[in-house]
């Protein structure tokens, strides 16, 4: 028999402690893919290769990662009738497997309509608000979370491929200016931690690049599925900065501009981490 | 605890086979240790207890303790002799309790 325990978190991260002296044996061992030219980095390694081997587990068994929870949660959401409309996601969707595969692994993408980009969490409240005439649902919700971990479930294992030019070019710039700024009473960067000490042991863990492929992610520290942004906003958090606000204009350019430096990346939606 | 569990094991087995069940559920696990915002406790909220019978014999059980995540995962193996139903029961601290049941038949 076996259980997992939230006290086991604790003598887990002692065990990391003890074992930082080993990480240049499991660097070598981190697999990645070839970075396109003109990238940072010359391979793109998903957090998951940062992870110990018992996290990796729970990711990989579709029946342990508690992700999977909200898999199934969302796919009764998504046949069922909700708003003025009377129109349930399946309405005009179909089969979510379907027509919905590929689409978590582009986003954020272009709004013509809104003329700006838009991200999962924000289609998915524009088809609640407009389409079917029902309330949004609230960042952080189960509700939200639940539906966009479904949608990007049906990309997994297909490559992260934001487009960054056109339109697009003008918010992908300002991503970049926004990871490469220094912010906070630590007065550090997204880049600082990510790009120049990912492999290192900080904070009781170990940095990666940053990569944003398994997003929502199932986090053993919460016992939950964080979206992206709350990632975003803990990160600044933790250098003692101000986060800017989830669903905000400048997450929204950082999240286009972390998916480009994870572009080809296989999405792991629901992905298990710390 | 309106969620399905979520419940993997072989649809068939030898007869004598040993084999390995796994089962994760949807729970908050409240401990009864930790403060809201108000500083008020928040109340104890757990599955304290999980059992699992077979053609009405009992196969296995445990008590779980407010130590154990959310969303508790509980694994372990059984012997099958013979087909039949396996039914599996999660009792809440409120005295809910919720049961799902799956099949096994025997390998020819
Ligand atoms: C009345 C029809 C309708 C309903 C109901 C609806 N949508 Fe949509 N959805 C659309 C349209 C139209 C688009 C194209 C973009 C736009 O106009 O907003 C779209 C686009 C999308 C996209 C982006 C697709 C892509 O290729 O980029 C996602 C994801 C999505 N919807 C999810 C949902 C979910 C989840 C629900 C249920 C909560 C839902 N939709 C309900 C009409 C609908
Ligand atoms: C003080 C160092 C530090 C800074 C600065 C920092 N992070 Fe992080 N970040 C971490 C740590 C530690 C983790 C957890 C371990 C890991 O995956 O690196 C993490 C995790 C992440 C993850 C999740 C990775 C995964 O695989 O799930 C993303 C995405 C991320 N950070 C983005 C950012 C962005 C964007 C910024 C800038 C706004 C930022 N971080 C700034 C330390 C930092």
């Amino acid at each position: 028999m076996s259980i997992r325990y939230g006290s086991l978190a604790v003598l887990a991260s002692a065990a990391l402690a003890l074992s930082a002296v080993a990480t240049f044996g499991q660097e070598a061992e981190r697999k990645g893919i070839p970075a396109p030219p003109g990238h940072v980095f010359k391979t793109i390694i998903s957090g998951y290769q940062f992870r110990t081997k018992e996290t990796r587990a729970l990711q990989d068994d579709d029946l342990e990662n508690p992700g999977f929870l909200a898999v199934e949660r969302a796919a009764d959401v998504w046949k069922t009738v909700d708003g003025g409309e009377g129109k349930s996601c399946m309405s005009c969707h179909g089969e979510a497997e379907k027509t919905m595969k590929g689409v978590g692994a582009a986003m954020p993408k272009w709004s013509e309509k809104l003329n700006k980009p838009v991200n999962l969490e924000q289609q998915i409240n524009i088809c609640r608000t407009e389409h079917m005439k029902a309330q949004p649902w609230a960042f952080k919700s189960k509700e939200l979370t639940d539906m966009t971990t479904f949608v990007r479930f049906q990309s997994r294992g297909m490559p992260v491929a934001v487009k960054t030019d056109g339109p697009m070019s003008p918010w992908f710039e300002k991503g970049k200016e926004i990871y490469y700024t220094r912010v906070g009473q630590l007065d550090l960067a997204c880049a600082s931690c990510h790009e120049k000490n990912n492999g290192k042991f900080m904070r009781a863990d170990f940095l990666s690049q940053g990569q944003t492929n398994g997003f929502p992610t199932y986090r053993l520290r919460d016992q939950r599925l964080v979206p992206l942004h709350e990632r975003f906003e803990g990160c600044m958090f933790d250098v003692r900065g101000v986060p800017y606000k989830p669903l905000s204009d400048e997450f929204l350019a950082l999240e286009l501009y972390v998916a480009w430096r994870g572009i080809g990346l296989p999405v792991e939606t629901p992905s298990v981490r710390n | 605890m309106a969620d399905k569990p979520r419940i993997k094991l072989p649809k068939e087995a030898k007869k004598g086979e040993i084999i390995q069940i796994k089962t994760l559920v949807s729970h908050l696990m409240e401990s009864g240790q930790r403060k809201d915002a108000q500083g008020k406790p928040i109340p104890r909220k757990i599955i304290n207890k999980f059992t699992c019978e077979f053609n009405g014999k009992p196969v296995f059980s445990c008590v779980l303790e407010p130590a154990i995540s959310a969303n508790p995962y509980i694994q372990f193996d059984a012997r099958v002799d013979e087909e039949g139903t396996f039914k599996f029961a999660w009792t809440d601290d409120d005295g809910s309790v919720l049961t799902a049941e799956e099949k096994i038949a025997l390998k020819a």
